[in-house]
């Protein structure tokens, strides 16, 4: 797949696939491509070539409302909720297009107990780490077959980052769900995934299974930083 | 101190019809970020229908329905045909595009209708009640307003507030790329902004077209002194509008029975620039807290 914007090519020849129930880690410092592969697949930019498919469908063309409705969530970058409206609107929000068969709002609120104590409040009152639940939540809202991630951990503690893992982790597992994870945050990323992809200036450097790559000393130095 | 009273129950009237001009500035503001300078010809168009519907002896409730109708297709229609073409591009695109439409209708209008205004029914008496002897200067005719101008602000808010296609509205207007995300369409959002937008326009229009005569031009300061009271109360704020609508409505209203009405405009600008000075988000703008 490629993306670019104007003459910067943002993306460029990227190709990987995400299984159900399998969490992929796209690792890269600023600038590597990894929001705009994000945003490319979910339908927000158009690819100038290669093409994205869900489940066998071939959704490349499709509108990004359109994206959401076969089965693909989209928790984008920097706790995308939206603070002006409460908890709860932004979790109805999340499963509306779903209508009846939206997950209750209750089974977030298990998921995130603090988001329950919360409901009524505006998302811009929220800490950064209950923002961050909210916006997953919002995602889970819908029950969807697969979610993209961008940079969940972006500016929390290391602890809620942790607790964040090992939930995406969990729901990936408990519901089957493919998550494609984007994240500077490599070590953490890696210790929940399945298989990791390295990519610098829109190129995949690397694609292997999460250990391997966290075991790379060569890679992890030249591209990741730890 | 009848005067006062007086004066007070006028600029609730007028203050009115502000806040619902106002109301809908502040809905196309809120849906897609532009200042609608056409919003005073299109309830000048919608009005003018309903005028023809009353020459032509329909009833007045006949003809209020199909002028917010018309104003509900009309706000459609301008939000797909010209504000889409024109929403990658800069704003000030789209409000040029809007003092355009604003040239365009009047001349038309000019065309079809005639430049002399014409006069227009109150659906009520327009004299005033007489309480312990003397008369006044409220009517059942503004009574009328204040209570339309009342139900059209309550159904928007049980739309905004207690349904999902009001929430669905708020979220493509606060951060459309994240509505867009989670399924909704945002694009018929915009245009159902507008639409709602036009329609309560076209209430406004019918109401003060009694006072103000029906004429191409004839709309162009209530449309200036809404936009007063809408940045008055925060431009993102319908209740702001509506408040923003009934100070100024009372300003204007003390100022003209006070001293001379030709200082009406100049109490209004004074508002204006103070309200810019000192708190330049208005009364009830919730913007300065949005750093998501």
């Amino acid at each position: 797949m490629v993306t670019e914007y104007g003459p910067v090519r943002a993306v460029d020849g990227v190709s990987l696939s995400v299984l159900p129930a399998s969490v992929t880690a796209v690792l890269g410092a600023n600038g590597a491509g990894k929001t705009s592969l994000l945003r490319t697949i979910s339908g927000l930019e158009r690819p100038s070539a290669g093409r994205v498919s869900l489940g066998g469908e071939d959704i490349t063309r499709l509108p990004v409302e359109q994206v959401v409705r076969r089965g693909l969530s989209h928790v984008p970058e920097g706790r995308g909720v939206i603070g002006e409206l409460t908890v709860a609107e932004n979790l109805a929000l999340g499963g509306d297009w779903r209508g009846k068969e939206a997950a209750p709002a209750e089974e977030i609120y298990e998921l995130f107990p603090a988001l329950a104590q919360r409901s009524r409040q505006p998302a811009a009152s929220l800490s950064g780490g209950e923002r961050q639940m909210l916006s997953i939540g919002r995602a889970l809202m819908c029950r969807p077959r697969a979610m993209l991630l961008d940079e969940p951990s972006l500016g929390l503690a290391p602890l809620i980052v942790t607790q964040i893992m090992t939930l995406l982790r969990r729901l990936c597992e408990s519901h089957g769900l493919a998550v494609l994870l984007v994240e500077q945050n490599a070590r953490s990323a890696l210790s929940i995934a399945d298989r990791g992809v390295v990519l610098d200036l829109g190129r995949v450097v690397a694609a292997a299974e999460a250990s391997k790559i966290a075991a790379d000393q060569d890679l992890r130095h030249a591209y990741l930083g730890f | 101190m009848t005067q006062f009273i007086n004066l007070t129950l006028n600029g609730i009237s007028t203050g009115a019809i502000y806040a619902a001009v106002a109301l809908a500035l502040v809905l196309i503001w809120r849906a897609t970020r532009i200042v609608n300078f056409a919003q005073g010809a299109m309830l000048m168009i919608t009005t003018f229908i309903a005028s023809e519907l009353l020459n032509e002896g329909s009833p007045y409730w006949v003809a209020l329905v199909v002028a917010m109708i018309s104003g509900l297709l009309l706000g459609a229609v301008v939000e797909r045909v010209l504000i889409r073409a024109v929403e990658s591009a800069p704003e000030i695109n789209a409000v040029i595009v809007t003092l355009g439409l604003l040239t365009l209708l009047e001349a038309t209008a000019g065309m079809i209708w005639g430049n002399t205004p014409r006069s227009f029914p109150a659906a009520f008496s327009i004299r005033g009640y007489e309480v312990g002897g003397t008369r006044i200067l409220f009517s059942p005719q503004d009574t009328f307003i204040v209570i339309a101008v009342i139900v059209v602000a309550l159904s928007l808010t049980v739309l905004f507030r207690g349904t999902t296609l009001g929430l669905r509205m708020r979220a493509a207007a606060f951060a459309p790329e994240v509505a867009r995300l989670l399924g909704v369409r945002v694009g018929h959002m915009f245009t159902l902004g507008w639409a709602l937008a036009a329609m309560v326009g076209a209430v406004a229009g019918v109401l003060v077209a009694p006072s103000v005569f029906v004429g191409p031009n004839n709309f162009d300061p209530i449309l200036i002194f809404a936009f007063v009271a809408a940045v008055l109360g925060g431009l993102d704020s319908p209740p702001g509008a509506i408040v923003g609508g009934l100070v100024l409505g009372l300003v204007i209203s003390y100022v003209s029975g006070y001293e001379e009405a030709s200082l009406a405009p100049l109490a209004a600008l004074a508002l204006l620039v103070v309200t810019l000075m000192f708190r330049p988000q208005g009364l009830f703008s919730a913007s300065s807290e949005r750093k998501v």
